[in-house]
């Protein structure tokens, strides 16, 4: 029976089925995608990092940690730093991280170079390899010469790819690869130069690396240098692209919500069309359990389709994400089909498609034989508790999903209980916005727009679903937009001319003054020149670093008990910090104790106040300090902040460098700017902020680019649904336009009828949609990205207009074949 | 007298799958203004078929309609619909009321339609004339049969037509409601002039019409006058 009813209504069928489709292909799509990610991370994580383990550190190994090292036997090694590299070819100039590599790294994966043969010459060779991108931008061949600092070599080959390196990190420095024996000549490694040596090693089979890493690294730790395995490494990078895998889940997750609505909305018109139907069955003797079973069996069985045709779209899908991801991915991903995401796809399709169909099914339950006399217009439900009951039931799956996909329960209730708030809103303003219209109803309006208006709130009526649908799918591509554009903000700093573009680092004191003559010289301005002094925390409130390290029982961050702070001094705050504990103190008085200020996290992690004292060991020199105030840091800003701020009159004879920025008008002036600087002083390192903003813009374009593809999901499914509520409403629809063209209305009025009835649900919905935006955007903005938002008018400008039109369109061309239908074929088939 | 419907070798074939099925052969007659017309016969004999093309809700394959002076193959769809708007009465054995409509607005629905200014007025008059003005208010799914029926005929009036089809009135009803609305149907046609044609199987009430055309198998069989 079930069977035969369904083929009686199989094209509704099968579009309710679509909705269901879709939503599955996003969430089996992107589950086959993170389980192959996860799986070519594991079988390529040796191959990823080139090594079984690496000991790194980013200062030259202490005594003991060589020891350490040289009793493991490196098999080769490497020392890293950010430099300006020139092109005497054309005199380009650019900041590069040289990689000076000793010994046959990498032990797994390759060095992929072009010419191919590069990448195992280089060393005896004594060439550079660079990267390939690099050489294309100046257009520089393998042959020509590259320099560093004071070194002048072949450019041996082009380097297109190296274990753990992906295409967004080197971007800003792109990779220069030397013979490490060749980087003393460079003559760019000296005082307070950034760098970093790593050792790379080969283990044995039978080493177990999860217990030796548990027993060195806390060895290594101590003496400021870091082991990580091959193990550990792939399962920090399988976790970051968990995260992301995640975010992408959940918003195929939304999809598969939107088209269990639509599965909803659909079933519910569907059985209440079914009911005088099952009210005969009743007559005929069927019982409660054999006709609530038909339509159950029909359910089951569109869930069950729709889980096998979207889990098929799904494995189909998942090809294209390492294309959308391939800048954030360091290896290529091959693909294998395992079978628990179609299972999860199919028991997802089963599940919620019967779990979203219970509530409507639950009225072919409580239907009365005597129905056969008289449908009443508005079915009968089911007893209050019984739809508690069914309610309790999908709140309930909705947590184990999202606690399932999180792996955090207040994650995951936070992300119902908002996806609730976000439908409740939108329901309840559709709700709200048809009571309004009841009481309101215009009576001395013209007929067709109130028959629009009367559409809106009498029975049959589709404003609950269609306002939610189109208001959820506006919302999401709209956060989107608002997010994107908050993010931007950011890079628009360069547009203002008093601000630095172009920062100099690692300037020598006796560097500073011949440097500032040369921008002098160029018209261009000193913005700031900025001291940089190296220390480590030495004492803190009177304990020794090195006792709080080893007590287990102690609050303070670790992080902070290591590193090497590159303080400065000065007598101002600057834009980025504001006090928000102690005083300010400009300079040193003489008689005082030296007052210094500490940002807001430094007081967090070290567990200090403002009077507690600090004792730095600035290069061998002790130096206690007392904090004298607390500053909040607005790391955002792409300036330099500085977590330990000394006042005037401390550190001035303390070796130190500095950092010099100014302002360059144009590309040309930076350019030549550059070669000037590169050949007078080598060891100096420029960034070019305009570059950076522009990396940085094309980063959020990839990553938006991954967002809009997933809420394409949710938007498509969004039309889907929409396509099945307005199918649905024509069904309902088309007795009362045939009837109406009987009674004499003409093609013009039955379409404006139809028409304004859209285009109100539109512009409703969008509008609503675009609002919440706004509001989760400025969530956002304030609580995440600590940005202030000025929402742009795009939205409504275009979004607003253009889902109204697509609305509108949807509608219309429904209604278009009900005006081609002849009346009598309707009015006879419709009894 | 003049004719207000001229009906002329009228042929209808539907077609299901890839066979054809001919409704109606060949079918001619005419009906005078103010006259009342019954066509009865047997179920499938295209009573229904017959009513719908003269009333330009469908278009025959062959023969021609002219409708209140005026030939509906001529006229495209629009144009067919004001010229029911403007002239043209219906009652559907089934009612076919408009379920999120209230009787006064079901009534008032033709009237809206032409643009009239005094729709409601107009409308709850005449469902005082049906009695049913205490019930203006209440949707098709609240009022009985009898009583959607006799909504429907207060529609049927509501833009004063030229002509009014009633397709088996009666055929939802019992007995005595049947016959109340029957009585209602010939007193609201004699007071208003309206030529009447009804489709039914009910040989009773096709007596009480002044022509009786009989179809079987599509075709005419007899088009007799009756003597009142």
């Amino acid at each position: 029976m079930a069977w035969r009813d369904a083929k009686a209504s199989r094209v509704r069928l099968l579009l309710f089925m679509s909705s269901i489709i879709l939503g599955i292909a996003a969430v089996v799509s992107i589950q086959l995608f993170s389980s192959n990610l996860t799986d070519n991370i594991q079988r390529q994580s040796k191959a990823l990092m080139g090594a079984d383990y690496i000991i790194d550190s980013r200062q030259t190994l202490t005594d003991r940690a060589q020891a350490i090292v040289d009793s493991l036997q490196p098999d080769a090694s490497e020392v890293n730093f950010v430099s300006m590299v020139a092109f005497p070819k054309n005199n380009g100039t650019k900041l590069v991280k040289v990689r000076g590599i000793k010994g046959s790294f990498p032990f797994y994966g390759k060095i992929d170079t072009q010419p191919t043969s590069a990448a195992d010459n280089y060393q005896e060779s004594g060439g550079a390899l660079v990267d390939a991108t690099l050489l294309l931008q100046f257009n520089i061949q393998p042959g020509d010469s590259i320099k560093i600092g004071e070194l002048t070599l072949p450019i041996a080959g082009a380097l297109k790819a190296i274990p753990g390196t992906t295409a967004i990190s080197s971007s800003v420095a792109p990779p220069v690869i030397i013979p490490e024996r060749l980087v003393k000549e460079t003559e760019l490694l000296q005082f307070g130069s950034r760098k970093e040596y790593q050792f790379f090693f080969k283990a044995s089979d039978t080493l177990d690396l999860k217990r030796f890493e548990e027993k060195i690294d806390p060895m290594l730790d101590a003496e400021d240098a870091d082991l990580d395995t091959h193990t550990s490494t792939s399962q920090r990078l399988g976790q970051r692209y968990e995260n992301v895998g995640r975010f992408l889940y959940l918003a195929a997750f939304i999809a598969l919500l939107l088209g269990c609505i639509g599965i909803s909305s659909s079933v519910h018109i569907y059985i209440k069309e079914k009911l005088k139907s099952i009210a005969v069955l009743k007559c005929m003797g069927a019982s409660r359990t054999q006709s609530f079973l038909i339509f159950l069996i029909q359910i089951a069985g569109i869930g069950i389709a729709g889980g096998f045709i979207g889990s098929l779209i799904g494995i189909g899908l998942q090809g294209l994400f390492p294309y959308i991801l391939q800048s954030f991915l360091p290896f290529d991903i091959e693909f294998s089909i395992s079978p628990q995401p179609i299972f999860i796809g199919l028991f997802l399709g089963l599940f919620m498609s019967i779990l979203f169909a219970l509530l409507p099914l639950l009225s072919t339950w409580y239907v009365s034989p005597l129905e056969v006399l008289r449908v009443n217009e508005q079915a009968k439900q089911g007893p209050k508790k019984m739809r508690f009951i069914v309610f309790f039931a999908i709140i309930l799956f909705l947590f184990l999903f999202s606690f399932w996909m999180l792996e955090d329960a207040i994650y995951a209730l936070g992300f119902v209980g908002s996806t609730l708030i976000t439908f409740s809103i939108l329901a309840g303003i559709a709700k709200g916005s048809m009571k309004l219209i009841k009481t309101y109803f215009p009576k001395s309006w013209g007929f067709t727009t109130r028959q629009s208006l009367l559409n809106l709130f009498r029975p049959n009526n589709q404003t609950l679903v269609l306002v939610v649908s189109i208001g959820l799918g506006t919302f999401l591509i709209s956060t989107l937009y608002f997010t994107k554009d908050i993010l931007l903000a950011k890079t628009q700093v360069e547009q203002s001319s008093e601000d630095a573009n172009i920062i100099i680092l690692d300037v020598q004191s006796d560097q500073r003054e011949a440097l500032k003559q040369n921008l002098i010289n160029r018209d261009l301005p000193i913005i700031s020149s900025i001291p940089l002094v190296t220390m480590r925390m030495h004492k803190i409130k009177d304990r020794l670093v090195k006792d709080i390290e080893q007590d287990s029982t102690a609050q303070i961050n670790g992080w902070i008990l290591n590193p090497e702070f590159r303080t400065t001094y000065r007598d101002t705050l600057i834009d980025s910090e504001s006090i928000i504990k102690g005083e300010w103190i400009p300079e040193l008085q003489s008689e005082d104790s030296i007052k210094i200020s500490i940002s807001e996290n430094i007081a967090e992690d070290a567990k200090v106040d403002v009077g507690d004292t600090i004792v730095f060991n600035v290069q061998g020199v002790l130096m206690e300090t007392t904090i004298g105030s607390i500053r909040k840091v607005d790391w955002g800003q792409i300036q330099l902040n500085f977590s330990i701020v000394f006042p005037k009159g401390v550190l001035e004879d303390a070796p130190q460098f500095n950092v010099v920025t100014t302002a360059v008008p144009d590309e040309a002036t930076s350019a030549e700017l550059q070669q000037s600087l590169v050949s007078e002083f080598p060891n100096v390192s420029i960034i070019d902020l305009r570059q950076v903003y522009t990396i940085l813009e094309d980063i959020l374009s990839k990553i938006s680019w991954v967002i809009n593809f997933m809420a394409f999901f949710s938007i498509l499914t969004g039309i889907i649904v929409l396509i099945g509520s307005v199918r649905t409403s024509k069904y309902q629809r088309i007795k009362e336009s045939v009837l109406l063209r009987t009674l004499g209305a003409t093609n013009k009025q039955i379409l404006k009828i139809s028409a304004l009835e859209y285009v109100f649900l539109g512009l409703l919905g969008s509008f609503v949609g675009i609002l919440l935006a706004i509001i989760s955007s400025l969530a956002l903005a304030v609580f995440v990205f600590k940005e202030p938002f000025v929402p742009s008018l795009i939205p409504f400008i275009v979004f607003l207009p253009g889902i109204t039109l697509l609305v509108l369109g949807i509608g219309l061309s429904n209604i278009q074949r009900v005006l081609s239908s002849s009346p009598l074929e309707v009015l006879r088939r419709e009894g | 007298m003049p004719k207000i419907l001229k009906i002329a070798g009228l042929t209808k074939t539907y077609s299901s799958g890839r066979k054809e099925l001919t409704v109606l052969q060949d079918i001619s007659f005419e009906v005078e203004k103010g006259q009342s017309f019954s066509i009865v016969g047997p179920s499938g004999s295209g009573k229904t078929t017959l009513l719908g093309l003269c009333a330009g809700l469908d278009n025959p394959d062959s023969g021609q309609v002219e409708l209140c002076g005026q030939d509906l193959n001529a006229l495209n769809e629009d144009e067919r619909a004001q010229l029911r708007n403007k002239e043209v009465g219906f009652i559907f054995q089934n009612f076919q009321l408009l379920p999120t409509l209230t009787a006064l607005e079901n009534v008032s629905v033709p009237l809206e339609l032409q643009g009239s200014k005094n729709a409601t007025k107009k409308s709850m008059a005449l469902l005082e004339k049906v009695g049913l003005a205490k019930r203006s208010d209440h949707y098709p799914s609240q009022l009985s049969g009898g009583e959607q029926q006799r909504v429907a005929l207060a529609r049927a009036f509501a833009n004063a037509p030229s002509i009014l089809f009633a397709d088996e009135p009666t055929g939802n009803l019992d007995e005595e409601t049947g016959e109340k609305v029957i009585k209602l149907l010939f007193d609201l046609n004699q007071e208003a002039g309206t030529t009447l044609v009804i489709i039914s199987h009910d040989l009773d009430l096709a007596n009480r019409t002044q022509q009786i055309l009989r179809l079987k198998g599509g075709q005419v069989l007899t088009n007799e006058r009756i003597k009142v």
